[in-house]
């Protein structure tokens, strides 16, 4: 045993790499309510004072300041500082507090487009680097695309693709670095590259090879970042605050030269709660010197930037980076992993105010402490900041030590990664079948050319069967186009740093997902049970809708609708697995839409459930506003009907309440609320975004943003600022069903 | 068995109607004409949906989760649900079956041997008392108080949880000496183990035009603060739990 893991029991892991394992045999379980949590400490206050005012220059401006010539490295920037005397945790992506660095290996173009949208111009040499003589992966990407793929792309049928902006959806095991320190993880890779000297190298061993190589430069780059803030992270850490420290620097390597659209931190709460268990009892720290620990560990991560084009923004609105932790949940052998720190991570939310980042995802379960349910609850209500996902569900899937990389995709850290694959709009796909393959907008032909349906009112069977064959074609150059983008990702934008902290051989999955789920279903339930009239223009194409009578709308419980999306669901992803992968990745399916359910509607015409043309779609699985019509529970057991195991990345529901609907006070609030989650998984449900509040503070947010600088809303697997939101969204936001009753 | 049933509506998660998460039946029909009604569209009883006890057990043992895990249930509401007692019984019984448990929101007006068998499944009885002063009450209601408060001795009999509502409107329900007289009253009764104050809204009255009929309470202002207040303190000072709605 080394020094530093004093009275640590030991474990497999200390002879192998294995975080589960220490965590398993050291944490303490805590059944206890949060009584014990303490307030933040006054240099915590002030330097958080000096962030926010940071945070309102931002506000102003977009954004604070940009890198204009140097793209970030792990060491590109020397050490940056708000108040070196009240920092306890430190570290800056680049050398000021939210500046934004330039990383090009994904595109230059983008990284040109964005300066120049806030102000900025690119340094001309750097511009000439990755245009002559450094290829970046969006070049790579175009050489290869087929034009099938491009016009995919551009009619919007296959949208939100990482091909010229980092995929990200990557959780290097941070944790890593502090338990073991940076020497021995190279040590092991080392060995481990050494054992790939084979008779024959072939091109994959040949890639691994030189990806080892790199993983290991990167740790030496780490160990180089971290001493120039003065700590050498070769040895693991052995104490509180250097637990912390190691942690948040290794998440830093991997922010500063990576920015992907999700950057997630894992599951960290419970194994530093180890440590500071360690040293609670030793006397060594205070409840408020870990409190201290923790809140500033968070405000740093309330920091985390990157620069964004506009039109990433109108995908991804509000600036997210999905720094999601993952809190709480069960573990296989039956012990809570909730911890005193799990506590602690959701009272900065308290003690710092709401925030949309860290993107707080606890993992409930019906099993967890009673305790830690109404606290869950009660923050819910009180900051609408956190999310919940099913651990019931996921352990069964994934084991005890997964965590969530951006809303809802669920994967073993350290030993498991995505291919991030956006999104397909099921919703064009099904007018692309009344239309033979012809967009409904631009009336080009996109995808194959078939007959189009020519009758005046719309058949269930011809309409299911040509929308059979659109998402075979769909699905095929879904794949194909994924493959195309993930082999150029790993050649010219390498997470070398993330992958560092993960094992060699790991689980690679293949992320789709599909957006307008409930426009489909209500489509073809309209078609199905009322009769739909379909509108043509001079050129014979469907351009609108007439729906004679009614028909069940998908979030009123009603099986005769909901067993078409459950349909849908398995009937996209049982094609997708018929495509082979690039690297032998799993295929998986998203039901999430992120806050593009906006963009998506926008460029899809009019459908058969009446909604019309340029209308949103609503967020990920949700219900369409306003057509779930019997309250809240049906609305989620409509949702909680959709196969997890055909939906593998997650499916992802938004749900607002007004307080007075949860209960007469804040006490039944809390039961109710607590009691509507335990019993929403119960059914399995797999996610739920819970928002507490009145839709008259949010009309008042659009009118005095100044009044509302932390209000936090979660929309579809974050959170945002609301008044960060365009004012588009905004509206989406407010139109969407308020559960009011 | 399987008799059928009128109902308004359904709402899958009421959190006003008793604790926890509830199932809440609108039932069609009502003997009263309370001028505060908000459901008036509740009280013909030739209107509604129609369902089967069983058509509608099914229904609700979707959402079994959801009253479990909160510990709420059904609640049946109106209407007067007890004017349909034997719907209701049957309903009642397969919720027991399922350990589901029952509310009733009656203004104990009807009474008769079926009601008295739906009280043996029924763990919690919203009673709404309109008003402690005999002549108040029928003009608040057009019926008149006595059976409600046999119906009220008969729960203290049979010790079956009672929730007292009293719903406070401004120049019509805001007689302090009869809340004195019912908070006296309510004094003698162990199973009322709480008083719920509901300070009038007029969010029903747009189905009073709707309907066709005169809303006389257009020009009634809510509640204000004092004067909840002052009738809160009244209900409580027998020692009970008063909570008012917000």
């Amino acid at each position: 045993m080394r020094e530093e893991w004093y009275e640590f029991n030991p474990g497999s892991w200390t002879t192998d790499i294995n975080v589960r394992s220490f965590i398993q045999h050291n944490y303490t379980p805590y059944e206890g309510d949060a009584s014990f949590l303490v307030g933040p400490t006054k240099r915590t206050l002030e330097l958080w004072d000096k962030v926010m005012e940071l945070m309102k220059e931002e506000n102003q401006k977009g954004i604070l300041d940009a890198e204009t010539s140097k793209p970030s490295t792990i060491t590109t920037f020397g050490p940056g500082y708000i108040d070196k005397e009240k920092e306890v945790i430190v570290g800056f992506q680049t050398d000021k507090p939210l500046k934004r660095g330039i990383m090009p290996n994904g595109g230059i173009r983008v990284v040109k487009k964005a300066l120049s949208a806030y102000g900025y111009e690119l340094d001309r040499k750097t511009e000439e680097i990755y245009s002559d003589n450094r290829k970046t992966h969006n070049d790579g990407v175009f050489d290869a695309y087929t034009d099938a793929m491009r016009k995919a792309r551009h009619t919007g049928i296959i949208t939100g693709l990482p091909d010229a902006y980092g995929r990200g959806r990557i959780i290097g095991d941070y944790r890593r670095v502090a338990l073991y320190g940076v020497d021995y993880l190279i040590e092991q890779k080392l060995h481990e590259k050494k054992l790939l000297e084979i008779p024959i190298l072939e091109s994959p061993d040949i890639r691994l090879r030189e990806e080892i190589s790199e993983q290991i430069k990167a740790l030496k780059q780490l160990k180089e970042m971290a001493s120039s803030y003065g700590y050498d992270i070769s040895k693991p850490a052995k104490n509180s605050f250097e637990a912390t420290q190691w942690t948040y620097f290794a998440y830093l390597g991997a922010i500063k030269e990576q920015d992907g659209a999700a950057m997630s931190l894992g599951r960290v709460s419970t194994f530093l709660d180890i440590y500071y268990e360690r040293d609670l009892r030793n006397g060594l720290i205070t409840e408020e010197e870990v409190q201290e620990l923790i809140d500033q560990f968070v405000m740093k991560l309330r920091m985390v930037r990157f620069l964004r084009t506009p039109e990433y923004n109108d995908l991804f609105s509000g600036d997210p980076t999905w720094v999601t932790e993952s809190i709480g949940g069960m573990g296989l052998d039956g012990r809570t992993l909730v911890t005193k720190s799990s506590f602690r991570i959701l009272h900065t939310l308290y003690n710092l105010g709401p925030a949309p980042e860290p993107n707080l995802t606890v993992l409930w379960s019906n099993f967890l402490p009673e305790p830690f349910k109404k606290y869950c609850a009660q923050v819910s209500i009180d900051t609408s900041s956190i999310q919940y996902e099913s651990d019931d569900i996921m352990r069964e899937v994934w084991g005890d030590d997964y965590g969530i990389a951006c809303c809802v995709s669920a994967m073993r850290i350290g030993k498991q990664m995505q291919f991030f694959g956006a999104r397909a709009n099921l919703a064009k796909a099904l007018l692309y079948a009344i239309n033979g393959g012809k967009d409904e907008k631009s009336g080009e032909q996109v995808g194959p050319m078939f007959a189009p349906i020519t009758g005046d009112y719309l058949d269930y069977d011809e309409v299911m069967t040509k929308f059979d064959q659109t998402l075979d074609w769909l699905s095929e150059l879904y794949i194909n186009t994924l493959n195309v983008i993930h082999y150029m990702h790993d050649k010219y934008n390498y997470e070398r740093l993330q992958m560092a902290l993960h094992d060699i051989n790991i689980l690679r999955t293949e992320a789709c997902g599909i957006a307008g789920l409930s426009v489909v279903a209500d489509s073809l339930s309209a078609i199905k049970h009322a009769k739909v009239k379909v509108i043509r223009n001079e050129e014979g194409l469907a351009v609108d809708y007439e729906i004679e009578g009614d028909y069940p709308a998908f979030g009123n419980n009603d099986d005769r609708v909901d067993s078409i999306a459950v349909d849908l669901v398995e009937r996209f992803m049982n094609k997708l697995r018929k495509v082979k992968t690039y690297r032998g990745a799993k295929q998986t399916l998203s039901v999430l839409t992120i806050t593009s359910n906006v963009v998506y509607g926008k460029k899809t015409g009019s459908t058969p459930d009446g909604r019309k043309g340029g209308e949103p779609f609503a967020p990920g699985a949700n219900p369409m506003h306003g057509r779930d019509k019997k309250g809240a529970a049906a609305s989620m057991a409509s949702v909680a009907k959709l196969p997890y195991k055909h939906a593998e990345d997650g499916i992802s529901y938004t749900f607002s309440i007004v307080p007075k609907a949860l209960g007469k006070n804040k006490e039944e609030r809390i039961d109710n609320l607590a009691g509507m989650l335990d019993g929403y998984f119960h059914d399995r449900g797999h996610h739920i975004n819970v928002n507490v509040f009145d839709r008259e503070t949010l009309l008042d947010a659009m009118k005095h943003p100044e009044k509302y600088p932390q209000l936090t809303i979660r929309v579809s697997g974050y959170a945002v600022n609301f008044v960060k939101l365009n004012r588009e969204q905004q509206l989406d936001v407010i139109n969407r069903t308020f559960h009011e009753r | 068995m399987d008799r059928i049933g009128r109902i308004h509506s359904l709402e899958t998660f009421g959190t006003v109607d008793g604790p926890g998460i509830r199932f809440v039946v609108f039932m069609q029909g009502c003997p009263l004409r309370c001028q505060f009604c908000h459901n008036p569209d509740t009280w013909d009883a030739t209107k509604g949906m129609e369902y089967t006890s069983r058509s509608l057990m099914d229904e609700i043992k979707r959402y079994k989760s959801y009253m479990i895990f909160s510990k709420g249930g059904v609640t049946f509401t109106g209407g007067e649900p007890l004017l349909q007692s034997e719907f209701i019984l049957e309903v009642s019984k397969m919720c027991k079956q399922q350990g589901i448990s029952v509310a009733i929101d009656t203004s104990g007006y009807v009474w008769n041997s079926k009601v008295k068998e739906v009280l043996d499944y029924t763990d919690l009885v919203l009673l709404d008392i309109k008003n402690y002063d005999p002549r108040v009450y029928e003009e608040v209601t057009g019926v008149s108080l006595n059976p409600t408060l046999k119906f009220l001795d008969y729960l203290k009999e049979k010790n079956i949880e009672t929730w007292v509502r009293y719903v406070l409107v401004p120049n019509l329900t805001d007689n302090l000496e009869s809340v004195v007289g019912l908070s006296k009253h309510l004094d003698n009764f162990p199973n009322v183990s709480k008083i719920e104050l509901l300070p009038f809204h007029k969010m029903g009255e747009y189905k009073w035009q709707e309907l066709g009929l005169e809303y006389k309470l257009s020009n009634t202002k809510e509640p204000d603060k004092d004067l909840i207040q002052k009738v809160k303190e009244i209900l409580e000072s027998n020692g009970k739990k008063v909570s008012v709605s917000t």
